[in-house]
């Protein structure tokens, strides 16, 4: 064995089947500890069910995994007590007032009524919801939602925490909000399993990544790693003049990168590694009297991150076996 | 990003590390301790949802004030006679209309992701389905004092006194609690909580008519006073009139624990089975 630090999860081989659905379809992960590890991948891919097997919520129809060194389906129990899952859903209660929620889930991890109570109100001024502490939670909006959510899986602090999509439709301050939160977490001493559909999330968050399609891990590396497998990202570019579209397509080519057409007739992108080329690409473009509407220099979507690593985009992706890819092997 | 929003941003961290750091993991609760927990949600929730309350409660004040004046007079020869009669009919289905929510709050449960995160925990498996029932039960001693408080408003005096009324309710609260678990399994079968109160009230509503809560079934014919006298609202309705009068009828009293304890031995199993397999 070459392996130092304990790993947090050690799962192979996990298949899980409704039906004719194969929404995992043989899954192995190998998480450190202390760290955040991304699982990406787009709606539908099975990261929801991965965190429900792993959490215990429902067993694995074949292959095993350990998480902090207990087995999910022989020892439940004992992963149960070191783990929380912040869910894809909320999961809190929504006819209950925040603190309710609070002082429920202490109460149920065994702590004394005062001390629940003074939990929950620590964890509220600190979530910055001590203001709303007395509403319901139907009526909170969803970015505080989220934090409650969060607040509920740390009313003990847990070993491990499972976060399910915990920024996908929360605006930009609440997705800093709970980023900030995460980063806290881990920094004392918690590993997170982070899903999510946005390559952005995983690369402001995790050390590690496995990128996840239809129920199978298809590459796994560092952010690095898989942004260096796609690029930095895109020139995206809109022309003030659309008739000349095939023109800059061409140049940019030249100058930048595989350049794609996008639905906007007026716009288009081009691939690009390092902002030195964009910025390349942009100047040839002012020389040829290519008028621009705005420019963007874009980190790599969730599709172009497929389209590199498979030859086919995120969604209507063609049956068959996904090609394997390792980061580590491509980069080294 | 401004100076004033990094410094807030420090705070807030600088707060959810304290938070974080400041926890060490009590022992477990023990498991009636946990349920416990679990039946003081439920108390909370009738507390911020009294509308549910109000649903299953109005429906029966009405059928006893719309029967016993509109109809009173015809079937029993007076009101009062007939508030005499129905009052422990109607208390037994004013309880039974209350477990069907049992069923939709469950189902409501599974619809959010709540129920997720209860199993997610180290705790006694069964503790919140049997925590909810609990705290159900509160919900069912609401619905019968309401409707023997408005029976005796309207001039409702039972023979056997407080008495009678305290042992008619308690009987029919430990019916409800087996019949609820009959709810649970539709809760976890049906798709959606509206699902399960159409289905639960199309089962229930028929009953309750097709039983005596109303009618002397001495003056039903043959085959449909047959179903009425085996039908177990009837035989739990006699129960609570018998304990009202003070004249306790033995084998109704026997036969509605017994039913209640069937129920429960055949649907408490399969709701667990259920639930954990959700
Ligand atoms: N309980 C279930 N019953 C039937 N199909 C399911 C169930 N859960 C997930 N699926 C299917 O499995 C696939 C993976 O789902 P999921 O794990 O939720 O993906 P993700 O979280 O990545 O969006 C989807 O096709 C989904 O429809
Ligand atoms: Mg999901």
């Amino acid at each position: 064995m070459t392996v130092h630090a304990p790993l947090a999860i050690e799962a192979t081989g996990l298949v899980k089947t409704y039906g004719d659905t194969t929404a995992v379809a043989g899954i192995d992960l190998a998480v450190p500890a202390g760290v955040v590890y991304g699982v990406l991948g787009p709606n539908g891919a099975g990261k929801t069910t991965t965190i429900r097997m792993l959490a215990t919520l429902i067993r694995p129809d074949a292959g095993t995994a350990r998480v902090l060194g207990h087995d999910v389906v022989t020892e439940a129990d004992a992963v149960r007590e070191q783990v929380s899952l912040t869910g894809q859903l909320a999961s809190v209660d929504e006819e209950l007032t925040g603190r309710e929620n609070l002082v429920l889930l202490g109460r149920l991890l065994g702590l004394r009524r005062a001390s629940a109570r003074a939990r929950a109100d620590e964890l509220l001024e600190a979530f910055g919801i001590a203001a709303a502490a007395g509403k319901l939670v139907k009526h909170y909006s969803g970015g505080m939602r989220r934090r409650l959510d969060i607040a509920a899986s740390i009313v003990v602090t847990p070993r491990l925490m499972f976060l399910d999509e915990p920024t996908t439709g929360l605006d930009p301050r609440s997705r800093n909000h709970v980023w900030e939160i995460a980063r806290a977490l881990v920094a004392e001493g918690t590993t997170i399993l982070l899903c999510t559909q946005y390559l952005e999330e995983a690369d402001q968050l995790a050390d590690g990544i496995a990128v996840i399609d239809r129920g199978r891990v298809i590459a796994e590396g560092t952010p690095g790693q898989l942004k260096a497998s796609v690029g930095t990202g895109a020139l995206h570019v809109r022309l003030l003049d659309a008739a000349r579209r095939p023109e800059a397509a061409a140049l940019l080519e030249r100058a930048v990168g595989d350049a794609v057409l996008e639905a906007d007739p007026a716009a288009l992108s081009a691939q690009c590694t390092d902002s030195e080329r964009a910025a390349v690409g942009l100047a040839e473009l002012a020389r040829a009297g290519i008028g621009l509407a705005d420019f963007s220099l874009g980190q790599p979507s969730l599709d172009e991150v497929f389209l590199a690593l498979t030859g086919h985009p995120a969604v209507d992706a063609p049956t068959g076996e996904p090609p394997t890819t390792t980061l580590e092997e491509q980069s080294s | 990003m401004s100076a004033a929003t990094s410094a807030t941003e420090t705070a807030d961290t600088a707060a959810v590390r304290r938070a974080i750091a400041s926890t060490a993991r009590p022992p477990r609760p023990g498991r009636l301790a946990t349920a416990l927990t679990f039946g003081w949600r439920g108390m909370l929730k009738v507390k911020h949802v009294p509308e549910q309350l109000l649903d299953v409660t109005v429906t029966p004040v009405m059928f006893l004030l719309m029967f016993t004046y509109l109809f009173g007079g015809a079937i029993a020869g007076s009101t009062s006679a007939y508030l005499d009669y129905t009052l422990p009919g109607l208390l037994v289905m004013s309880v039974l209309f209350t477990t069907v929510y049992s069923g939709v709050s469950l189902n409501t449960d599974l619809t959010k992701g709540v129920v997720d995160r209860f199993r997610s925990l180290p705790i006694w498996r069964p503790a919140p389905l049997l925590g909810s029932l609990l705290g159900d039960s509160v919900r069912y001693v609401i619905a019968g004092t309401v409707i023997i408080v408005v029976g005796v408003a309207l001039g409702y005096r039972p023979d056997a006194g407080v008495a009678g009324a305290v042992a008619s309710l308690a009987l029919v609260v430990v019916f409800s609690f087996g019949l609820s678990w009959f709810f649970c399994v539709l809760g976890l079968l049906l798709r959606s909580p509206n699902a399960v109160m159409n289905a639960g009230f199309m089962g229930i509503f028929p009953l309750t008519f097709l039983s005596n809560v109303f009618v002397d079934p001495a003056t039903l014919p043959g085959p449909l006073q047959a179903f009425v006298d085996v039908n177990p609202i009837s035989v739990l309705a006699t129960a609570c009139r018998s304990l009202m009068d003070g004249t306790p009828d033995g084998v109704a009293i026997g036969v509605s624990l017994a039913v209640a304890a069937g129920l429960a031995a055949v649907f408490l199993p399969l709701t667990t089975r259920l639930y954990r397999s959700r």
